[in-house]
């Protein structure tokens, strides 16, 4: 999982700003989890661990976490790869009650 | 050494004798034998670096880009329709800080087809963020190039290195190749401060919000201030090692001159035939010769414009419902200043039509009979 906790980066002059905008941040900062309208669920009994969603997620939002895998809905922008590639068909796009 | 080479083979001589590392470029016409050369050199063994074929100018510069973050010196070359499918990636390599070396053969715009010169395909990307370099010989190429790579290492800032299709392009000329071992002495090897490698993994470009976006653009604005400075003393450290100064313009005959034309390119030398025969029947006229556009040299142009009576800009280029290009900036280069002589500006040689000693006599004639501009373009040589 990425470091939610990490303190968010803010130059306070253009000075001391690299000259290349790089590793500020702003991956771990937008939580981008929220522009989500559809949710992937994993059902545990047909998962056959076989890491295919972790592979294909291009976020990437899925951790495997002892084996099984775990998806960090921070980030997630619930784009249904993971579960148009899933050949257990264990994943659901559920829509989100917000 | 001195050899006879084309133009095109001058960006090639230029590449591999600043030792770029990878290139990556795709074929156009009248641009193509300067990257089929390279890839000889690669293949050959002349030049240790990675050719990488690409489908399409857009893919080219999104590869120069990549390898230019992992640290390598990266050239590549283009022209026309390919450096306007670039266009995107341009803005990438500018705003994003990637010192690429780019050589641009001048060819005008399709539609009406077209392989011929003219500058609206590089002045189209006036504002990507790119250096402009526009060279009037082969010699000039070569050593542009080199000279572009250590001010675009030293700033973090990419250079475009221009010469007119077919008037440098195919023409061949004698060019005194530098020494390799000289060449190295003033271009050491490129190391960034900051690049992508697996041992200390990054993401370049990201998402980049109101809080922190114009301070990278006031950071780009501001190095591009420091390049005119930096341009002048790389390019008179050049001149001590090789005996050739590369300076931000090229004045001639211009201290005592009542009346100059402000041009670029090949018709830069074109003019300066033409001001010693109008020398000769008695006009007091100079050339003053705009080598950098961007950055634009303000200083060194109103240096010049300040000591004469009245001047003739001269563009290769038009910017449609507004007139030639640099006689835009000359103009606004000298806006409000007191002293600065009337501008008037022309529009000639487009799609390749030949710009002449005629054509100058013909715009020097125009002008000394006009007090200012009375129109925003004069048209040289249109049948109308």
């Amino acid at each position: 999982m990425r470091p939610k906790k990490a303190k968010k980066i803010v130059f306070k002059s253009a000075e001391e700003m690299p000259v290349m905008i790089c590793s500020v941040g702003h991956q771990t900062h937008n939580l981008t989890g929220a522009w989500r309208n559809i949710r992937p669920e994993i059902d545990r009994s047909k998962c056959i661990k076989c890491g295919i969603c972790w592979k294909f997620c291009p976020e990437p939002s899925i951790e495997v976490v002892d084996e099984w895998p775990v998806v960090d809905y921070d980030y997630c922008k619930g784009c249904g790869i993971c579960a148009e590639e899933c050949p257990a068909k264990c994943i659901v796009m559920v829509e989100e009650q917000r | 050494m001195k050899k006879v080479m084309m133009g095109n083979h001058a960006l090639s001589y230029g590449a591999m004798l600043s030792r770029a590392q990878v290139i990556s470029a795709y074929p156009i016409t009248p641009q193509t034998q300067v990257v089929e050369l390279l890839s000889e050199m690669c293949s050959d063994g002349t030049l240790n670096a990675q050719f990488i074929k690409v489908e399409s100018e857009h893919s080219a510069m999104a590869s120069c880009i990549g390898a230019s973050v992992a640290g390598a010196r990266t050239f590549t070359a283009t022209s026309s329709q390919g450096l306007a499918l670039m266009h995107e990636m341009l803005h990438w390599a500018g705003g994003g800080r990637h010192p690429i070396v780019m050589g641009n053969v001048n060819r005008s715009m399709a539609p009406g087809w077209s392989i011929w010169a003219d500058q609206n395909d590089s002045l189209s990307q006036r504002d990507t963020g790119w250096m402009q370099f526009y060279c009037a010989s082969n010699q000039e190429v070569v050593d542009t190039v080199i000279q572009a790579f250590k001010v675009a290492e030293a700033l973090m800032i990419p250079a475009m290195v221009i010469l007119d299709a077919f008037a440098l392009s195919h023409t061949y000329e004698v060019v005194d190749v530098p020494d390799q071992g000289l060449v190295d002495k003033y271009l050491p090897p490129f190391k960034p401060a900051i690049k992508l490698t697996p041992a200390d993994p990054r993401a370049f470009g990201g998402l980049t919000g109101a809080e922190h976006y114009m301070e990278l653009r006031y950071k780009l604005e501001t190095d591009m201030e420091k390049a005119p400075a930096l341009i002048e003393e790389t390019g008179r450290e050049f001149g001590k090692i090789f005996g050739r100064d590369l300076g931000l313009v090229d004045p001639y005959r211009c201290d005592d001159a009542d009346f100059i034309f402000v041009t670029s390119g090949t018709a830069g030398f074109t003019a300066r035939v033409a001001v010693d025969e109008l020398r000769k029947s008695g006009v007091k006229a100079g050339n003053l010769r705009i080598k950098v556009f961007r950055p634009f040299p303000f200083e060194r142009v109103r240096e010049v414009l300040g000591k004469v009576k009245k001047a003739a800009v001269v563009d290769r280029n038009c910017s449609y419902g507004a007139g030639g290009i640099f006689y835009q900036e000359v103009k606004s280069a000298i806006y409000g200043r007191p002293g600065m002589p009337p501008l008037i500006g022309y529009i000639a040689g487009l799609g390749g039509r030949d710009i002449t000693t005629d054509s100058f006599k013909e715009i020097a004639a125009d002008a000394m009979a006009k007090d200012r501009a009375e129109e925003e373009i004069v048209w040289i040589g249109v049948k109308k």
